[in-house]
């Protein structure tokens, strides 16, 4: 009997459950799944959670029940890898011989990386939503706060799910307005990147999303601490925003038992192959939030990786070279307040450009414009995730990205004829 | 891939004029660079950037200011006073690296 572990049972690993137990034949495959948390979250519910749009019963469902026969779960959380004994040893002291491991543990929220951030006034005025929890308590906090200053703060990059904190700004400028005190708050957006958004096409679409809402952009902001006494986020260049609330998006960092295993990077991210997702070591592959992939950490990266790995893991166990390769497609759905929303598509090689999808004209969804209804398939998204995504069902979606209905805008310059003014004009400032 | 012409050398560069073959650089070539975006190189700048460099060796991949700070040595604060304001690009632009994918 051959064994394969698999660390983490959120959406990676439990649709890598799915989709290798569907694969791997019963008798010669034995496969374990080690989850700490006894519910799944469906984790882009926390946002609307935190504006009392969404119930805690809707968002979240035990492990087991998403999970199928012939995968033992084991509740644990993980110590340490032995790698030269291909051994997982649990915090409790058990241990779990593998042959093959796919780590799938994410990254999670850390407040304690920076300053002053968890300090005396974390759940008091910093506030944030990358958890239940935080998310239950910024809904109180919104629903008796009488306004003032609002930061909406991204602490470094890369984060899960790159827009949430775009999409709290948005929907938090709906909120007041619906609350008829849009007036007495002012909202502030500061990020450590150089716009909304790392991309060019999208970064100036949702940048004059934030202007047209009068969201304040803080731009290049790379937080040193927090000024607990001030109330203010103090930068590495000594620039100063003060808040009355504060909502962060602290430090993003993988599972420290990574970064001990020696196949992390400093963010305790899995490095691997970035189109076959192996690791250093070539019986352990990382899939989800938890590899250093440059592409988005969302459920739908997750996803599409999940429609190549079976193939290249078999490729892979039989030592041929992996037929099929991941090409970075990422796919998410923005809220933009309002009831309308936006859809990104990208990968790789292909920034967000505007269009129709899936298909070219028809749609019938929109690109990289607020429509109704990418507002509406944001919210049935959430059916599919527990019905379709998770159980590893067929999705009528590529893997892969396509450009049908993708169209580059005219008035953005092509990198061909951005070649003139060189770098001067972009670092200089 | 557009081409620069810099201290009478033909060198490829991309849109933003970040160099893209790693071996077209030389420390000459950096210190030209630096001059571009007005940096004045002291020991320790260069200590930085060939830390850069050799890190891109390594991974294939241009440092982050984290990744510079915790496995180079150099605090981030100390990063910002040798290249101020956006010290991720100014040492990727000098160390002739492409820029750091600041991710997506």
């Amino acid at each position: 009997m051959r064994r394969l572990v698999i660390l983490g049972a959120g959406t990676a690993g439990t649709i890598a459950a799915n989709k290798m137990r569907k694969r791997l034949s019963r008798s010669e495959w034995d496969m374990t799944i080690v989850e700490q948390a006894p519910l799944h979250d469906y984790q882009p519910g926390y946002l609307f959670l935190a504006f009392g749009g969404q119930k805690p019963r809707q968002i979240r469902k035990p492990v087991e029940r998403l999970l199928p026969k012939g995968v033992t779960l084991v509740r644990g959380s993980v110590a340490e890898l032995k790698r030269d004994d291909k051994t997982v040893v649990l915090e409790d002291g058990a241990t779990l011989p593998y042959d093959y491991l796919v780590i799938a543990t994410g990254v999670s929220p850390r407040p304690d990386q920076t300053p002053g951030m968890d300090g005396s006034l974390w759940k008091d005025s910093i506030h944030s939503f990358y958890t239940f929890e935080s998310a239950l308590d910024l809904e109180a906090k919104l629903d008796g706060w009488e306004g003032g200053r609002l930061v909406v703060h991204v602490t470094e990059m890369p984060i899960k799910c790159p827009v949430a904190p775009l999409e709290f700004a948005f929907l938090a400028d709906s909120f007041f307005k619906r609350r008829k005190m849009r007036d007495k708050v002012s909202i502030t957006y500061v990020t450590p990147l150089p716009g909304a958004f790392t991309k060019p096409v999208a970064a100036s679409t949702l940048g004059d999303m934030l202007g047209d809402r009068g969201i304040e952009v803080e731009s290049d902001f790379m937080v040193e601490r927090i000024d607990e006494d001030a109330r203010s986020l103090v930068s590495y260049d000594e620039r100063e925003v003060p808040f009355d609330l504060l909502v962060t998006v602290p430090l993003n960092m993988g599972a420290d038992f990574v970064g001990r295993s020696g196949l992390g990077d400093e963010l305790n991210l899995v490095e691997v192959d970035r189109e076959t997702l192996l690791s250093r070591d070539d019986s352990i592959f990382a899939i989800g939030d938890a590899t250093n992939v440059p592409t988005s950490k969302a459920g739908a990266v997750a996803h599409f990786q999940m429609d190549l790995l079976p193939d290249i893991f078999l490729d892979h166990i039989a030592g041929k070279e992996a037929e099929k390769r991941f090409d970075g497609h990422a796919m998410c759905f923005v809220e933009s307040g309002g009831g309308k929303g936006l859809l990104l598509d990208f990968n790789y090689e292909v920034e967000p450009l505007p269009g129709s999808f899936p298909l070219p004209v028809l749609g019938p969804l929109r690109l990289l414009k607020e429509s109704r209804l990418n507002h509406w398939g944001k919210l049935l998204f959430r059916y599919a995730y527990w019905i379709l995504l998770l159980p590893g069902r067929y999705i009528p979606m590529s893997a892969h990205l396509s450009l049908r209905g993708k169209r580059r805008p005219k008035t953005t310059p092509t990198p061909s004829e951005r070649t003139d003014h060189a770098y001067s004009d972009h670092a200089r400032t | 891939m557009p081409i620069q012409t810099m201290l009478g050398r033909e060198i490829h560069v991309d849109d933003e004029g970040f160099l893209t073959e790693f071996d077209e650089w030389d420390e000459d070539l950096g210190a030209e660079l630096a001059k571009q975006i007005d940096v004045t190189m002291t020991d320790r700048h260069w200590e930085v950037i060939r830390f850069l460099r050799a890190d891109f060796q390594d991974r294939g991949e241009t440092a982050t200011t984290r990744r510079v700070d915790s496995v180079g040595g150099f605090p981030v604060k100390e990063q910002f006073a040798l290249f101020p304001k956006k010290p991720a690009k100014k040492m990727a632009y000098v160390a002739g690296l492409p820029k750091p994918h600041g991710c997506v």
